[in-house]
């Protein structure tokens, strides 16, 4: 990706210019040979990455919901797409319908044969709106509890990829049970006799991600939140002003630092500097590492142990800060 | 629970006591806008001549539940406050401090012990008026225990569910709720005790898409408003007007999530029968409330 492709967000401005610049010069390099401007350049790209250091060590939480929601951050297609084999979508609730919010299937991941999910939002106008925005409904969340089944059927680790601003709030999910839906999701996830790994490697949005989120290791990217509800909502309801949002995200603890710190999540993954949609690649290997150093440990667990270790980590959340 | 309020019959002490007596003796009817007068709707266990459901605390949902109004609270284990050190136009243990003022709870869950028709239950009710009966990490731990309570003396759990959804003020604490009552859910099943939910005005967000969903069986109380995202918002997202009558108890069960709308004055019948055929045990026909 050539750096003009690339979406700026407004902390990233000073960043923009500098890689324009950086642009500029390859472009005159490009044209003419005889012009030297590799040291320029390079100076300009130091300059650039302290920067870009400089500004992600101080993201707060608003700025890290809009890293977290950032366009070209991978989504659970790339995910799927680099660190699977054999993959099979599988599709439909066997009920109502499919549901192109939430994916899924079997497939091989590094050698062991796993059930995958993940919401999926989207990469361009077409496909955002195929993929409802990543918000599910209830015909998403059934799908995952089949999904859920078939893994455990089979013995099959579950590995869910958690990205969504919410389940959707339409007039059609509600009459078709959404509550029911995500409940029944919650309870297939906590019940699976077959280790479960969640990363939430984006938005986790609220009952819409808690549902695929019952895990035994919940992981978080680096830059990702989890929150009970959007910064927006929130504010329109504590404010009545959704533009208060960045106080909401402030107050909400929703960044992965402060979530490890509360014991709600287990891990935190780091992303490469500038966020994983800098270096998709690396992100989305590094997120494949730790998905694989947790099926070993997890793998040598019994179905029993699994169960009683998820059911007394998530009991003990809120607990722990007792003190 | 102090020792006047177990000596007093619980029909005089809603009259007496502070939180359920309303400023003045005459309350008006939110649907039909009629005035009625006090003793009146106790009398009718808080439904007004138009058939409205009012909304009730847990000392009034106690007496209206129990036989002859006697039960045992059960305590709810202390859960750590305000973590987040949250502010919004007001602090959250201001706000934490007013309602349990205004209600004389410690938070939005209240445990009772007694007997419905004769058979011995734990009967957990989530009160709206203690901020919005927001499921925070208090009303989680009253969910626990009370399913904790249900498992050790061998007795079904019935909750009341009143919840305008998640307590935002503790953040993803707050959501870790869903997963935390439903794993006391699925310990009630493998006990194989009955769980029945039910579903009263209104019911919403986090609440309705964990516990509230999960019951083994559903009953509503009649025009609850029951929904995953409220009216409102949706509206707003799909810019159309909702029909009437949508997300309330009625069409919940022309959807197929809920198993009856059962009017107050019925719901100890029907749950007397249904725990009754679930527990294996004979009702008692002749048990009554004690009210007013």
């Amino acid at each position: 990706m050539t750096f003009s492709a690339r979406t700026y967000l407004d902390f990233e401005r000073p960043l923009a210019e500098l890689d324009s610049k950086i642009d500029d010069l390859i472009t005159l390099q490009d044209k003419d040979d005889s012009v030297d401007v590799g040291k320029e350049i390079t100076q300009l790209r130091d300059k650039s990455d302290a920067q870009l250091a400089t500004i992600y060590k101080a993201l707060g939480p608003w700025e890290k919901t809009k890293v977290a929601r950032h366009p070209q951050r991978p989504h659970f297609s790339q995910y799927a797409q680099r660190l699977l084999t054999d993959y099979v979508p599988l599709s439909g609730d066997r009920k109502f319908g499919d549901d192109d919010a939430l994916l899924g299937g079997t497939a091989n991941f590094r050698g062991r044969g796993v059930v995958v999910m993940g919401h999926e939002k989207g990469k361009d106008t077409d496909s955002r709106l195929k993929h409802n925005f990543g918000m599910a409904n209830p015909e998403g969340y059934r799908k995952a509890v089949r999904l859920m089944e078939l893994a455990e059927r089979f013995s099959l680790p579950i590995i869910s990829f958690v990205d969504t601003a919410g389940a959707y709030p339409g007039r059609g999910a509600e009459e078709r049970g959404q509550a029911e839906a995500i409940a029944r999701s919650i309870d297939a996830g906590l019940a699976a006799r077959v280790p479960f790994i969640s990363v939430i490697s984006g938005e986790g949005g609220s009952g819409g991600a808690v549902a695929i989120a019952t895990a035994d290791h919940v992981m978080m990217l680096e830059h990702s939140i989890y929150s009970v509800i959007s910064p927006e909502g929130c504010a329109s309801i504590l404010w009545r002003d959704s533009a208060r949002a960045e106080d909401a995200a402030k107050a909400m603890k929703i960044t992965a630092q402060d979530l490890k710190a509360l014991g709600v999540i287990d891990q935190i993954i780091r992303e490469p500097l500038g966020g994983a949609h800098r270096d998709v690649a690396a992100a989305v290997r590094t997120v494949g590492d730790h998905i694989e150093s947790t099926l070993v440990r997890l793998s040598d667990m019994t179905a029993k142990e699994l169960i009683v270790a998820r059911r007394a980590k998530f009991l003990n959340i809120g607990r722990s800060l007792l003190t | 629970m102090n020792w006047l309020s177990k000596l007093t019959p619980p029909g005089v002490k809603n009259i007496f006591s502070k939180r359920d007596t309303p400023d003045n003796l005459w309350v008006k009817c939110p649907k039909s806008g009629e005035m009625v007068f006090h003793s009146d709707l106790i009398e009718a266990l808080h439904v007004t001549p138009a058939g409205h459901h009012m909304r009730i605390g847990p000392d009034l949902r106690f007496s209206y539940t129990f036989d002859s109004g006697d039960f045992e609270q059960v305590a709810i284990p202390t859960v750590a406050q305000d973590p987040l050190k949250f502010k919004d136009d007001k602090k959250y243990t201001d706000r934490l401090k007013a309602a349990r003022t205004k209600t004389g709870d410690r938070d939005a869950m209240s445990i009772g012990v007694g007997k419905v028709e004769g058979l011995d239950c734990v009967v957990l009710v989530q009160n709206f008026g203690f901020m919005g009966g927001s499921l925070g990490m208090a009303a989680g731990e009253g969910f626990i225990t009370a399913a904790q309570t249900a498992i050790a003396r061998k007795m079904p759990l019935i909750i009341f569910t009143a919840a305008g959804g998640a307590r935002m003020q503790e953040g993803a604490l707050s959501l870790m709720q869903m997963p935390r009552t439903t794993i006391a859910v699925q310990q009630l099943r493998e006990a194989g005790l009955p769980y029945i939910v039910v579903l009263t005005d209104p019911t919403t967000g986090g609440v309705t898409a964990s516990y509230a969903m999960l019951g083994d069986v559903h009953l509503a109380e009649p025009e609850a408003l029951i929904c995953f995202a409220g009216p409102r918002v949706i509206e707003q997202t799909i810019r159309e007007k909702l029909p009437e009558g949508f997300q309330r108890s009625e069409y919940l069960k022309a959807k197929g999530m809920i198993d009856q709308v059962v009017a107050r004055g019925e719901l100890r019948e029907t749950l007397g029968k249904l725990l009754s055929v679930l527990m294996r045990r004979p009702r008692d026909h002749d048990a009554v409330l004690k009210i007013a």
